[in-house]
């Protein structure tokens, strides 16, 4: 009798119907895709992404050759070399190199600077296209620091509370 | 008739295949990109759609990159029969539309008295391409795809024909035209063929499937086993043609079965005196149409492969003892007049 009705039940597809039905309802769903370029998705203001130094407000970079983030890194990223400034003989650096392909993004250059100068933006879309260009160089930080300096501002701000 | 002697009737007729063959190509071009936009939703994706409106130019852009790509031919495959192939496969999936009808009042291009013959001699034909392609590319994949391939086919053509037997019983003609209007009653929907042939409606399209080589059923691709099967060595347009067969032979399928057990253009309301609802017309053939080339995708979004065995053995251990008895099913039906054609 059981083989009968087992017989009877594979006769009438139910199975296959269950799948179909299963699938008809999720032709109805609303879609998961993420058009990328056009939509991204919310990013948290602690995001660490790519590094920038930062300048005040008056367009004195904030770096000091203080050479505490280049001590603090974990993965040896950073290079920094210093000398007086010609113009007015502060200590300035002279060099100021990070290695993508070694930085973690951890984070704690950006703790350990007394400046606030080396942050890491919430900026995560980047690529280089040759040999050599995981180096980011002094000119290219700052560059950062003045291109994103309103939203590097803004989430350190909502932050700071909880710092 | 000599055709030279009357350039008339042989442009009439080139121009009869063109109004056929060109938006058929171009069902085949909105067809794909059809099916990846519904498996798309049913992935909980979006499908194609960067290209053009809604993605809709995505099959042409498809179609352009695979003309430009070089066509690349093994080392020690058979040229002649590598290439004819594919010809092979297409010729037949477009010969056969020449009597599909669209419509009542003759609206096709050969109204021949024996159709359905002429139709299952081409659907037959295209077993010949995927065979020599298989074999002429000199590679074991495909050659493995094409044996399945062959197999398969061969096995479901028989139920599929003892299923349009059925039909033939209860209509009484080899014609499709006449065949559809064997369905024309007062009582709807409930005059078509499906009601009295339920089990060989089911027969027909499930066959049908397998006869394409679509999912559930098509271990002649195989990707998982062996890459892409019978076509794993073609590229370029010649891959294209047996895109385009496979396609236009799902095409064909999906017309077919409204056609046969659906009354083609008959309206589901035939006879209910329901104004231009009651009308038959080619808008319900083609929405019929719809629904079976839906369906198709559907059931690939939803089914993994069966394995080859089982394949085997729903064609020959349960659908051909099914089909046998319903034609004697069909016989008694005909004989009682349970189902008289065309009242």
């Amino acid at each position: 009798m059981k083989k009968i009705i087992a017989y009877l039940k594979s006769l009438l597809l139910l199975e296959l119907a269950a799948g179909l039905w299963l699938t008809l309802k999720y032709l109805f769903k609303p879609k998961y895709t993420m058009r990328f370029p056009m939509e991204t998705i919310p990013r948290s203001v602690r995001f660490r992404g790519l590094h920038a130094l930062r300048r005040y407000p008056n367009g004195e970079e904030r770096c000091i050759a203080c050479k505490l983030c280049e001590a603090v890194c974990p993965a040896l990223a950073i290079t920094i070399d210093s000398a007086p400034r010609a113009s007015d003989g502060q200590r300035r650096t002279t060099r100021y190199d990070i290695d993508l392909f070694k930085c973690i993004y951890c984070g704690f250059c950006e703790e350990s600077c007394p400046v606030d100068s080396i942050v890491l933006t919430d900026v995560l879309e980047y690529h280089m296209e040759r040999r050599g260009e995981n180096i980011i160089t002094k000119p290219q930080l700052l560059a950062m620091g003045d291109r994103f300096e309103k939203s590097i501002a803004a989430n350190r701000a909502q932050d700071a509370a909880y710092r | 008739m000599n055709l030279s002697s009357d350039p008339m009737i042989f442009l009439w007729t080139l121009g009869k295949i063109l109004i056929v063959a060109v938006p058929l190509i171009i069902a085949v071009a909105m067809y794909v990109w059809w099916e990846r936009k519904v498996i798309g939703w049913m992935h909980v994706r979006m499908g194609p759609n960067k290209i053009g409106p809604f993605g809709l130019l995505q099959a042409f852009a498809d179609v352009t990159k695979l003309l430009i790509k070089e066509i690349i031919i093994p080392t020690n495959a058979n040229r002649l029969l590598y290439f004819t192939a594919p010809l092979l496969a297409v010729i037949p999936a477009l010969a056969v539309w020449a009597v599909v009808p669209f419509n009542g009042g003759g609206l096709v291009i050969a109204d021949v008295n024996a159709g359905v013959l002429y139709l299952l001699a081409m659907t037959s034909l295209g077993v010949y391409g995927i065979i020599l392609a298989g074999w002429a590319s000199n590679s074991r994949y495909a050659l493995l795809g094409s044996m399945r391939s062959a197999a398969q086919m061969i096995s479901y053509e028989i139920c599929m024909g003892m299923a349009l037997v059925c039909v033939l019983v209860l209509a009484g003609s080899l014609n499709f035209t006449a065949i559809v209007e064997a369905q024309a009653g007062s009582k709807g929907l409930f005059d078509w063929f499906w009601l009295p042939l339920l089990p060989m409606f089911f027969v027909y399209y499930i066959s049908g499937v397998a006869e394409t080589n679509r999912l559930p059923f098509d271990v002649a691709e195989g990707e998982s086993e062996i890459v892409a099967g019978f076509h794993v060595e073609y590229s370029g347009s010649a891959f294209a043609l047996f895109f385009l067969a496979e396609y236009a032979n799902m095409i064909l399928l999906s017309f077919l079965a409204p056609i046969l057990f659906l009354g083609g253009w008959l309206s589901p309301f035939q006879g209910w005196h329901l104004g231009f609802l009651s009308e038959p017309s080619w808008i319900w053939l083609f929405l019929k149409f719809f629904i079976f080339a839906t369906s198709l995708i559907w059931l690939r979004a939803t089914f993994p492969r069966y394995r080859y065995d089982q394949i085997m053995r729903l064609g020959w251990k349960v659908f051909i003892p099914i089909s046998i008895v319903w034609i004697f099913v069909a016989g008694i039906f005909r004989y009682f007049n349970v189902v008289t054609p065309g009242h």
